[in-house]
């Protein structure tokens, strides 16, 4: 598997995310956020989690704006695999690849702590790994993590079995409990949560692995 | 615009004494220009020349096989093995914080991570020691909010995370916070950058964001006591901005791996000033800057404000000039300035030049050699007066006022407000004892803690002292750490009272004694003085941050308490319950002497622990609140009750020295039985750990009751 990493300048689970995609067996190149094109035969773009652009204006929103991003739509578009982590997935909301909006904690403080959380599908090749139901610890680490999106929005998501992941112990408020979900294609996942900070047993956790493991053995050439 | 005239005003306005101001006209026989005295005023102040203290740093031990670099530059730099290098440093931001705790803490952050990655280390960890006043003083809840919400604003996005670190309460803070920040981090021993100018006509080159008015005056600020004007000084605090740090970190790591840099050095307190003056003063040249060249982002900026400019994120940096387009081509890709301001000059001397205009002219080597230094007086603190009889107490009751009080009750309400993970290399994050961070793509680990027991070290300075040092190492050793070096913040009260001077006296005799004694030399430091208000000084604070090294992710001591383990005890207890925890918090007395510290003992346990770390399951220091907390602790952490044998209040919250809780399962505990026994070492069965009651003799309550008093008392107190 072919994995890029975007690196914006305020990024800082970038090194992270590419740790855990080369232990699951992947390649991983790291792509700068001015450059306007992946590289050639891209299986997955991880986008990582950090401050983007200092999470100035709005989390993710400047970043969405940024040359890279708009051949992450593409790839998407063209039915791509992409993942998108704490900072990842409120870049993923801001380009509209996936709905919704991660609003401010609910407690309006920063949080750091590892939850506890339902896998709602395995039907994706992020979460094939697990199994639907399973109870999974994952640390969080944000201060806009409180998923909203629309009543509408929201029915269709979990109609169409999209939510991935959900809080057992909702942390930030996100609308029924919303920790992580897929793009309509179910190729792109955004998540608040760090698997990649739950990925080898010196973390004191290895439930994030999995998800990894998973990604690599459902991209691997045939 | 019309500079001011020299007046004795002006003069005392920047913190200089008359005799201070008569050895200026002494060194450059003439008067100065205003942006000379605010050059002399930003060298000579307290906070940049460490004149008082200077004569007792010169004291404490600062060398050893594994020290690469002492004391004098950015941070110390300690040799962890493989051709790696560990930089680290403490500062504190105390005056800044209490005026605006958001930004003064954050900018605190920013300054000492600045410090490591100028030295070419990656910063890895971070901790903090914060000291507030009283919870029910008025000011006490904005500052720890506004104090938290700062420190992990700048940490989480600059991407560090944050280890360890302490969190006070007493009425001595009550005008006068402490916010000490400490970071580490990681370089090829054979790539440490200094600060040391060399080459005639190089260039001096501006890194980082733009000079504007902010921090004007700062660090003179910084050295005086505080008193009813306090909010007039609001606009002398700096504002941080973490993204740009993150950039500067990375653009400089990227830059010295080009071959570029010559010397470098962060602009802290006191900007261009104080870092030009260092790179020149240490190198041997003098340096001359044309300020018209700094990039600035406000209009009609003096040379004055531009020399003293504390505004963030910057760097000064000399190039060695064929490297210049490479050099700048990696500031542009982070999108930061990149400007050359200056070059090295052969004469001595410090040249200020603003579109042509000598603004000052100053012989450079007499900035920082002839700052004055004093052999300030001093008295001995008066031996304290025996403890009176300590009423028995319900030794469960007692334990609840503990868990109660935001001294000792959880911190989850503070460190989950930080990123104690980014990096995913953190193997154990903050709530017990010391933190532990990978060395990436290593075995190796790093284990960080910071300790200091204020009133002890009031009672008794030089116990104190020592204390402060054994706690640390004792911090490190329950992890499975062998400490490695110190960092020590001297944080004390006005210097030129004799009795506050002999507190700090007295505390750095007894860090040196212990650093000494416990092979911890210190590499690096701070010093804060004039921690004051209305006269009234806080509790003397000489905090301690020091790292161990583990060299396999089995050499660790891991929390792993099961029912039916054995509780032993190693060390001697006494019972002593002077300037307890139990006293200060149950009877409100803060009485009696500091617990004495046997340093041959801290040694030999510590040994101790470390030879047999393989049979021993989970183990904590016994430190404030004694046998109690430390048996709680580990309970809590372990979701296992304990019962302990006894139930007098000397054996339970005494504070001897030199001790250890461990849990063990019966075959170890017979292990480490014979093996204390060869060893000389004192260990003692207390209990055991089982069921779901914390029980000391027949007093008895649940676990899930004390927990949760335990986890509440904190924000119930100061949130």
């Amino acid at each position: 598997m072919k994995a890029a990493v975007i690196v914006f300048p305020g990024s800082n689970c970038d090194r992270d995310l590419a740790v855990a995609f080369e232990s699951a067996g992947a390649d991983v190149t790291m792509v700068w956020h001015k450059d306007s094109t992946l590289p050639q035969g891209v299986d997955i773009v991880g986008i990582p989690g950090g401050f983007s652009f200092g999470d100035y204006l709005r989390c993710g929103a400047i970043a969405a704006r940024s040359p890279i991003c708009q051949a992450v739509v593409a790839h998407a578009d063209r039915g791509g695999y992409a993942m998108g982590i704490c900072n990842g997935f409120q870049v993923l909301t801001e380009t509209g690849v996936l709905p919704g909006a991660l609003l401010r904690n609910a407690g309006l403080k920063y949080i750091c702590k590892t939850v506890g959380l339902k896998v709602e599908t395995s039907s994706s090749a992020f979460t094939e790994g697990y199994n639907a139901g399973d109870t999974v610890n994952i640390p969080i680490a944000h201060h806009d993590g409180n998923y909203f999106a629309d009543a509408e929005t929201v029915a269709r998501l979990k109609g169409e079995d999209r939510v991935a992941f959900t809080y057992t112990d909702n942390p930030n408020g996100s609308i029924s409990d919303i920790a992580g979900i897929l793009s309509e294609n179910r190729r792109v996942l955004g998540m608040m949560p760090h698997p990649e900070r739950a990925a080898d047993s010196g973390h004191g956790g290895t439930d994030g692995a999995a998800l990894f493991r998973a990604l690599t053995g459902a991209l691997a050439p045939a | 615009m019309q500079d001011p005239a020299i007046t004795p005003e002006l003069i005392a306005a920047h913190g200089l004494k008359p005799d201070e101001y008569d050895r200026i006209l002494e060194i450059i026989g003439r008067e100065p220009s205003f942006t000379e005295l605010g050059i002399f005023s930003a060298m000579w102040n307290e906070h940049c020349s460490y004149k008082s203290s200077k004569k007792w740093l010169r004291t404490l031990p600062t060398e050893g096989p594994q020290v690469i670099c002492g004391p004098g530059e950015n941070a110390g730099v300690v040799d962890i093995g493989d051709g790696q290098a560990v930089v680290f440093k403490m500062e504190s931001h105390n005056h800044p914080s209490y005026i605006e705790p958001y930004q003064g803490a954050a900018t605190g952050v920013g300054g000492i991570l600045r410090d490591v990655f100028t030295m070419g280390a990656r910063p890895i960890a971070a901790m903090n020691s914060l000291s507030f006043g009283e919870p029910s003083h008025p000011k006490t809840k904005q500052l720890v909010n506004g104090v938290v919400a700062g420190v992990g604003g700048y940490g989480n996005c600059f991407g560090v995370p944050t280890v360890g670190g302490e969190v006070r309460f007493h009425a001595a803070y009550n005008g006068n916070c402490l916010v000490n920040a400490f970071a580490a981090g990681l370089a090829d021993a054979d790539k440490i950058f200094y600060s040391a100018a060399s080459g005639l006509g190089m260039p001096v080159v501006y890194l980082g964001a733009k000079t504007g008015r902010d921090g004007v005056g700062g660090a003179t600020m910084a050295s005086a006591e505080f008193d009813d004007t306090i909010e007039e000084k609001r606009p002398t605090v700096q504002v941080g901005d973490p993204f740009t740090e993150k950039r500067l970190m990375e653009a400089t790591l990227e830059l010295m791996q080009t071959g570029a840099v010559i010397s470098i050095q962060d602009m802290g307190a006191a900007g261009l000033t104080c870092s030009a003056v260092e790179m020149g003063d240490k190198g041997g040249l003098g340096v001359r800057l044309d300020l018209e060249k700094v990039p600035v982002r406000e209009e009609n900026m003096t040379a004055y404000e531009m020399m003293l400019s504390e505004s963030q994120e910057r760097m000064l940096m000399v190039l060695r000039p064929e490297k210049e387009a490479e050099a700048k081509a990696v500031f542009d890709k982070w999108d930061l300035d990149f400007a050359i301001v200056g070059e090295t000059i052969a004469e001595d001397r410090f040249l200020i030049m603003l579109d042509g205009e000598v603004k000052a002219d100053l012989p450079l080597s007499k900035l920082s050699s002839t700052a004055p230094e004093y052999d300030r007086p001093w008295v001995e603190t008066p031996a304290a007066e025996p403890l009176a009889d300590v009423p028995q107490v319900d030794p469960i009751d007692a334990l609840k006022i503990l868990l109660e009080s935001p001294n000792y009750a959880a911190k989850n309400w503070v460190y989950e407000q930080y990123d104690t993970m980014v990096m995913a290399d953190s193997a154990r994050t903050p709530g017990l004892g010391a933190g532990i961070i990978r060395v990436h793509g290593t075995d190796k680990a790093l284990a960080f803690t910071s300790d200091v027991t204020p009133r002890y070290v009031k009672a008794n300075p030089v116990e104190g002292g020592k204390q402060a040092v054994a706690e640390a190492y004792r911090n490190l050793t329950a992890v499975g750490a062998k400490p490695l070096a110190t960092t020590d913040n001297m944080n004390f009260g006005n210097p030129e009272k004799p009795e506050i001077m002999g507190q700090f006296v007295g505390a750095i005799k007894g860090i040196g004694a212990a650093c000494l004694a416990l092979d911890m030399p210190i590499v690096s430091g701070n010093v804060s003085l004039y921690n004051e208000t209305d006269g009234t000084g806080i509790l003397p604070t000489p905090t301690i941050g020091a790292v161990g090294i583990i060299n396999s992710p089995n050499d660790i001591i891991g929390c792993e308490v099961r029912d039916g383990h054995v509780a032993l005890l190693i060390g001697e207890s006494a019972g002593h319950l002077g300037q307890s925890a139990l006293l200060a918090e149950v009877f409100s007395r803060e009485e009696g002497d500091a617990p004495a510290v046997d340093l041959d003992a801290e040694k030999k346990n510590g040994d101790f622990i470390r030879a047999n770390r393989e049979h021993i399951k989970a183990c904590t220091d016994l430190s404030d609140g004694g046998l109690a907390m430390a048996a709680f602790e580990l309970a809590e952490r372990a979701g296992v009750g304990v019962h302990l044998d006894s139930d007098q209040t000397p054996d339970l919250f005494g504070e001897d020295q030199a001790r250890y809780l461990i849990a063990c399962n019966f075959d170890q505990a017979e292990w480490l039985m014979t093996e204390a026994g060869k060893a000389g070492v004192t260990i003692t069965t207390v209990g055991k750990f089982t069921g779901d009651t914390v029980r000391f003799g027949s007093s008895e309550a649940s676990l899930e009751e004390l927990t949760s008093l335990y986890h509440t008392g904190f924000a119930a107190a100061v949130a």
